[in-house]
Parts: structure tokens; sequence; C-alpha cells
């Protein structure tokens, strides 16, 4: 009896040793991947949120794509005509493209998703001032119809970044474009597992078997969207040392965007692999607001930007000049219409230029309102260098430390700034998002429609507009210079300097592309 | 004690009623809007104006409290802003994370601190009690953060005995679920640990110098029986508030160890919900949260009557 009872005991502790002890191995195929933030909102036409941006690009897909060139490349569309007055474009669809559900992609889709992005892109808003009509031809073909010739007809349908023109169904894109859809079917590479995502701890991808990709090999965003995973995981886990000491024990794959602090960590690993997947990088931006005082008055902003210097942004912020790159261009360095015409002044700074400019100007002494972000560790850095810049330029400075919803809330007000509102606030934006004069929102200066300090200013409207309905490339870039000393002449804004982010991955994950977004077609995972 | 029991119940809803009122206006007057949020960071003003509109946050502040209480009234506690899910379906999807880490370290800390408070108490002034106590001042002054990155350091990383970080549901497999609870378990435990067994070891310190125990003792008990029979039930009631209070406790413990352990769990829902100014959420938790905490007070009182017979309802 003793000896049954010994036997058994020591079964029930081995299976139940068994069952505690972690299963090592996990599903082949399956990519785990932690974005720089949760994925809330699902859809990409709704917010410019870049984690649902990443998540529009796994399921839909567009029907141009810049390529690793940032050239305009067709992907959804098999073929494409231009009107010789440039007035009619016509759109052929590729053969076989289907939704999720199996039903077949018609023109009638794509005309429905083009209309209601354009209710919401500030490049769809621009590109249907243009747009007299778009009708569909056959189910296949259909046909965008300009009251004028227009410049960027192609750069906005291919356009990288937020918000991209997403290709949904009809009755999905019906939806009012001030409300989220809810029906997540795509024609993308990937398909989303309503059921087994669960937000706040995971959003689940199956690779779309019936996908057809191009023929042509991957470049950038465009070519072929080949799947070579069987699935992709996006796991929400918002502390980064946790994300850290994830990769290092190899429970997920890929952290997007480790903070800078963690990557010689991360480097000195031997499994882990550092990653420049976004080689355009992002831009550091200061931004005056211009309906209050001071910064109503564009001598005193001048003087503001006379004070700063981007080199002593980036070494606060980034630090590692592996990681940084100062650079004159608006429209970022190494870009078709970047140029480092005006900008030397942002290079370096000049305190009795800065403040020559405030006693012309008469400022009073008044301290300017600077909001400071707390929870961007990459922006908290910042305001204090431009208090400091600023201080030296003879302002007087009151920053103030918020988290970031409060400043992205703050940041509506149009009130004084010692009456809620605000004068100086920094933000960053992915370099794809700025490559030009009319993608960059903070270029516009018609008042209210503009971004958040509302410029006003109709010379520099005048020169944007020339730009969008310039066809000509080498036309169009001495347009985007002069853009350029238009927004330094009368300090619009400050471009604080570019930086960038690598991912990290483990060494067993392949053919992640080079891409101004994170995406996991041609992504290879072995072991 | 039904009489008691139903009185202490009654009186949970002016309590709640005036949670619902404070923490709906507090939210309202917090800076942080939940329509610029949504809209991202390339949204204009406009863009901004329409969600908050969609969202009717441009309703007067007693407006929007009507709705929210009339239909919270009808169990319609509402949907939230980012997640476009019923914040029930949210709340019942993360439930379980976090009573299972509250549960395994609840035992964990009972198990752990009150033999140890009360082999402190029964060695008074020796070395074990030294060093017990030692432990509990480290118990208490180092944060469950610390804690948790150093055990994941040395038990994930270094001797891959553990996962780093996440929850696998109880359906998924006995294995899976609790190998993922033992980190953040002891983690959220250490300071309890500390707080149990030092008011154990005081009460039953106490309770040895009771005639009762002289008498017991006179008598010819063994010494075990006298202190665990005895001393220890005796010594039982502000144990058990300590207890109760750390169940409170831990209900705050709980968001740091998720977001180091990286649980999906009430916590994070919380600390995700109140930087995104998702207000749903956070009104529902919270009101959660006081129902709990009340409802830890009433079984505190019942099972003091439990262990001693003296108090009576």
């Amino acid at each position: 009896m003793t000896v049954i009872r010994r036997t058994l005991m020591a079964g029930v502790a081995v299976a139940a040793l068994a069952a505690v002890l972690p299963a090592t191995a996990m599903a082949q195929g399956t990519l785990r991947v932690v974005q720089h933030g949760n994925l809330t909102v699902l859809d990409p036409i709704w917010t410019t949120a870049y984690v649902t941006r990443n998540h529009g690009y796994l399921i839909y897909d567009t029907l141009f794509s810049a390529d690793a060139k940032y050239a305009v490349k067709p992907q959804m569309v098999d073929k494409y005509d231009i009107s010789a007055d440039k007035l009619t474009y016509t759109f052929t669809l590729r053969d076989g493209l289907e939704w999720h559900d199996g039903a077949p992609v018609t023109s009638e889709d794509c005309i429905a998703s083009l209309n209601r992005w354009a209710k919401r892109d500030a490049m769809g808003l621009k590109l249907w001032d243009f747009v007299k009509e778009l009708k569909a031809v056959d189910a296949k073909t259909f046909q965008m119809v300009l009251k004028e010739p227009y410049g960027l007809v192609l750069d906005s349908l291919g356009k990288p970044s937020s918000q991209v023109p997403f290709m949904m169904p009809k009755r999905v894109a019906d939806t009012n474009a001030m409300e989220q859809i809810k029906d997540y079917i795509g024609s993308g590479p990937f398909i989303y597992q309503t059921r087994d995502s669960k937000p706040g701890e995971k959003h689940v991808y199956l690779k779309n078997p019936k996908y057809k990709p191009r023929a042509e090999p991957p470049s950038g965003l465009a070519g072929g969207k080949v799947v070579k995973l069987d699935k992709v995981e996006l796991v929400e886990m918002p502390d980064v040392q946790t994300q850290a000491n994830a990769l290092l024990a190899g429970e997920i794959d890929i952290v997007e965007a480790p903070p800078h602090d963690l990557l010689p960590t991360l480097k000195a690993d031997k499994n882990i692999v550092l990653q420049d997947w976004n080689p355009l990088g992002h831009q550091f931006i200061i931004r005056f607001n211009h309906v209050v005082k001071p910064f109503d008055n564009p001598k005193i902003r001048l003087a503001a930007l006379y004070a700063i210097n981007q080199e002593d942004y980036l070494k606060a912020t980034v630090g590692d000049p592996a990681y940084y790159k100062v650079c004159g261009a608006a429209f970022i360095c190494g870009t078709p219409f970047a140029t480092d015409k005006g900008s030397d002044f942002l290079l370096k700074s000049n305190f009795e230029r800065s403040k020559e400019l405030l006693k012309e100007a008469g400022y009073d002494g008044t301290p300017v309102v600077l909001m400071q972000s707390t929870t961007l560790p990459i922006l908290t850095n910042t305001a204090p260098v431009t208090k400091a810049l600023l201080e030296k330029g003879g302002f007087k400075v009151d920053m103030q430390s918020m988290d970031w919803q409060t400043l992205v809330s703050r940041r509506t007000k149009k009130d004084p700034a010692d009456k809620g509102g605000w004068n100086i606030l920094h933000t960053y934006s992915v370099s794809a998002d700025v490559l030009n004069p009319i993608a960059t929102s903070y270029m516009v200066a018609d008042g209210d429609k503009g971004w958040f300090g509302w410029p006003t200013d109709p010379e520099m409207e005048k020169l944007r507009a020339a730009f969008s309905k310039e066809t000509d490339l080498a036309k169009q870039k001495d347009l985007a210079e002069k853009v350029q000393l238009r927004a330094l002449e009368t300090a619009q804004y400050g471009w604080i300097g570019q930086w960038y982010g690598p991912g990290a991955r483990r060494t067993n994950i392949s053919g992640w592309l080079e891409a101004p977004v994170p995406v996991f077609w041609n992504i290879e995972k072995k072991g | 004690m039904l009489v008691f029991i139903s009185r202490r119940l009654l009186s949970t809803i002016p309590v709640l009623i005036f949670v619902a009122v404070f923490v709906f206006m507090l939210l309202r007057l917090t800076p942080g809007d939940p329509a610029a949020v949504i809209a991202g960071d390339n949204a204009t003003s406009d863009q901004v104006d329409a969600i908050r509109a969609k969202l009717g946050l441009d309703e007067p502040i007693w407006t929007q409290f009507y709705i929210w209480v009339s239909k919270a009234f009808a169990g319609d506690f509402g949907e939230s802003f980012f997640f476009k899910k019923t914040v029930a379906e949210l709340i019942a999807q993360r439930i379980q994370p976090t009573l299972s880490l509250a549960l395994c370290t609840l035992v964990l800390a009972v198990l752990i601190a009150v033999p140890l408070g009360v082999l402190a108490a029964a060695r008074q002034g020796s070395w074990t009690d030294r060093i017990v106590m030692g432990f509990s001042v480290l118990g208490f002054s180092v944060p469950a953060f610390v804690v948790g990155y150093l055990l994941i350091y040395i038990f994930a990383i270094q001797l891959g005995w553990l996962p780093v970080q996440g929850f696998r549901r109880i359906e998924e497999g006995f294995g899976e679920f609790i190998t993922r609870l033992i980190l953040p378990s002891i983690t959220l435990s250490v300071i309890y640990i500390a707080l149990i067994s030092r008011i154990t070891r005081a009460s039953v310190i106490e309770t040895l110098g009771e005639d009762y125990i002289r008498t017991a003792r006179a008598k010819g008990l063994p010494a075990r029986v006298v202190l665990l029979r005895h001393a220890l039930r005796n010594a039982a009631v502000p144990i058990i508030t300590v207890i109760g209070i750390g169940i409170a406790l831990l209900i705050g413990g709980v968001v740091v160890t998720e977001s180091v352990y990286n649980i999906p769990g009430i916590g994070r829902l919380t600390v995700d919900a109140v930087l995104a100014r998702d207000f749903p959420i956070i009104q529902v938790v919270i009101l959660m949260f006081s129902f709990v905490y009340v409802l830890i007070n009433l079984l505190i009182d019942i099972a003091y009557s439990f262990f001693d017979p003296r108090i009576r309802y």
C-alpha cells in the first residue's frame, strides 16, 4: 500500500513539475513585436497615431507606395494614365485583388476609401480642393478628374505616413469620417484577428493566404509584400526596461524603438542586433503660438530662433552623435526637396542678434510660457534647452512641466499664455511626414485651419499653392526652397535637428525592410 | 449579524454615490482632453473639436453627468473612448490577471509572514528575532519595482528559470499560468510580508504577557500549543486587520507590479486610462475599487467575531 502511495505521489509530483515548467518552445513563424506605444484606435483614417498607421500597413493595402528612394510606385494599381491636359487620372487595379472576406476589390471600394481619407488627411484635403469628381469606369478602373492641374496627385495617394490612404471595402469606407470603423476587413498581407486580440495585451494578425504580392522585389513600402511568417503579434508592453528584458530573454523578437539609453545594453548582447529601419529618422520642432503675445510679433519669433542651436538639443535628448544629425533642411537632409539655404542661424546660437531683435521689437520682458512634456522621454529635455538658450538670448521663460496628454490638450487653446494658453511647445515628426511643403503641417499658414500655433501668412500659402500645382520637379525644388526661406524669414517655426532611433531585433530575425514605417512582410524567423 | 451585514451593505450606497460624483467632477477638472489625445499629434484644432463633439465632451458638465448616471443605473457603464469596447467588457478581460496576482500574493504573504512573526515573538531578543525584523525593515524600504527588476535579472535573465513578463490565463494551462505569477507575486508580497510579520510579532508578544498564557503554561501545556493555540488565536484580531488593510493596499500595489511584469490587469488598465484620459474606464474602475474597499472592511469585521467570540454585532 505504501509503495503504491509513494508511486502515485511521485507520479503526481512529476506531472506537477511538467505542468509548472515553462513552455520554452514558441510557435515557429510567429513574430512578436513591441511597438513604441499601445495600439488603442484601429482606424488609421480616424487618428494620426503612428501605431494605428502601422496596424493599417498590416491589414490594408494602398493604391501607390513610396519606394526606398521615396519615389511613388503603383501598389494595388496595375497601370495608370494621365491625360495630356493633366486633368484626368485613370487608374486600373491589379487582377485578383480580394478583401479578407473573399469579395473582390472594386473601383467603388477605392472611391469610397479615398473620399473618407480626404475628409481627414491634410494632403487629402488639399488634393480635394482640385478634385472635380471621382468616377468608376468599370469594376477595376476608375478616374479622378481635376478642376486644374495638381502636381501632387500621386504623392498624395502614395503618402507613406499618417494618414495613409488605405483602401477599405465600400461598406466600411462609407462610415462617417468623424466616427471610428468597427469592421477591420482589408486586402493587405495580414488579416486582423479580432477574437484573439485583447487591447492592452496583444493584437494578432495572421498571414493572408490569398494575398497576391507584386512581382517586383520589395523596396521601402513599395514592391512585392511577400509574407514569410504565419503570424504577427503586436505585444503591448509599456515599460521600456521590461521590453529590453523580454528581448534579452527571447520572449519577443523585435522592439521597434528602444530608448537611446538602453541601446548600449542591447548592443552588447550577442543575440541582439540594432537595425536602423527608418534611415530618414525624425525631426525635432520648436513651435510658436502666433496668435498671442509676444510671438505674434515676427521679430520676437526670429529672436528666439537666433538664440537656439540644433546641436544643444540633440546632445541633450539623444546624446550619442551616431544617432543624430545637425541639418538645416526643413524637408530632411538627403531627400529631393532638401536645401540648407538660409538656415545657418538655426545651427549656431547668436545671442547678441537675439537681444538686438528683442530690443527692436520692444519686448517688455513678460515671461514666455514654454510647455514641457515629461512623459515622452525623447521630448523631455528639449524644453530645458530652450529655456536656457532663450534666457541667454534675452527672454524671460516660464517653463511649465506637464504630461504629454495635458500638453496636447493645452496646445489647442488660443487664450493668452497667462490665462491657460501657451507660447512655445516642442514636438517631433517622423521625417516621412515632412518631406515637402504640402505634407509638412507646420508649413501651413492659413490661420485656424493650420496646425497648433495657427500662423497666418498669405505669401506662404501662395508659395505652397504654387508648389502643389507645379508638376516639373526642378521647379518644385525651387518652390520648396522659397517655402523654406519664407518660413525662416517669418520665423514660422524651427526645425531643430534630426535624430534616429534604431529598432532592436533578435539575430534569428532577418529581412526587416528599411522604410519610414515598420513593416513585417519580407521578415523571416529562424528557429 | 444579518442586520449588521445588511446595514453595512446599505451604507455602501451613499459612499458609492459620493465617489461617483467626486470622481466625475475631478476628471472633468483635470487638465487633459481625451479628444486631443485621440486625434493624434498631426491633427488640427478643427479635427479635435469634431472628435470632442462626437464624444459628447462639448456638453455642459451636468448634462454629461446626468447621461452617465442614467445609463449607469440601467447597467450601461459606457464605452471606452479609445478601445471602442464597453467598459464592462474591458474590465472583465482584466479581472483574472489582477485577481490571480492579488490572491497569490496574499497567500504567499500570509503563509510566510505569520510563521515568521510568531517565530520572532517566541524568540524575542534572539538573533532569529533580529534577522526577521531586519528583513522586515528591508521589505518596507525597497520599492516594488527595484525588487521586481532584481528578481527578473537573477531568475529570468541570468538563470532563465522563469519568464520575464506576461500573463497566461488559467485556461491556457496551469503550468504557464503559475510560472508567470511566481516572480510578480514574490515582488508584490515583500512589503506585505514585512508588514504582517511585524504586526504578528508585536501582537503575539503582547498576548504572551497575558495571565491566561501564564495559566496555560502552569497547566503544563507544551510551548508549541501555548504559542499556536492560545497566543496566536488571541493575537489574531490585529493581524486580520492588517491583512485586510494589506488587501486594500494591494490594489494600489498591483499597478507597479503589473507594469514591471507586463501583466494586463486592472492596474495597467487604470494607468493607461488615466494617461489617455479615458474617462469612462477611470470612473468605473474607481467605483469598483471603492466597493471592494467597503466589502473588505465588512469581511474583516465579520472575521473579528470568528476569532474573538466576545465580539458580537
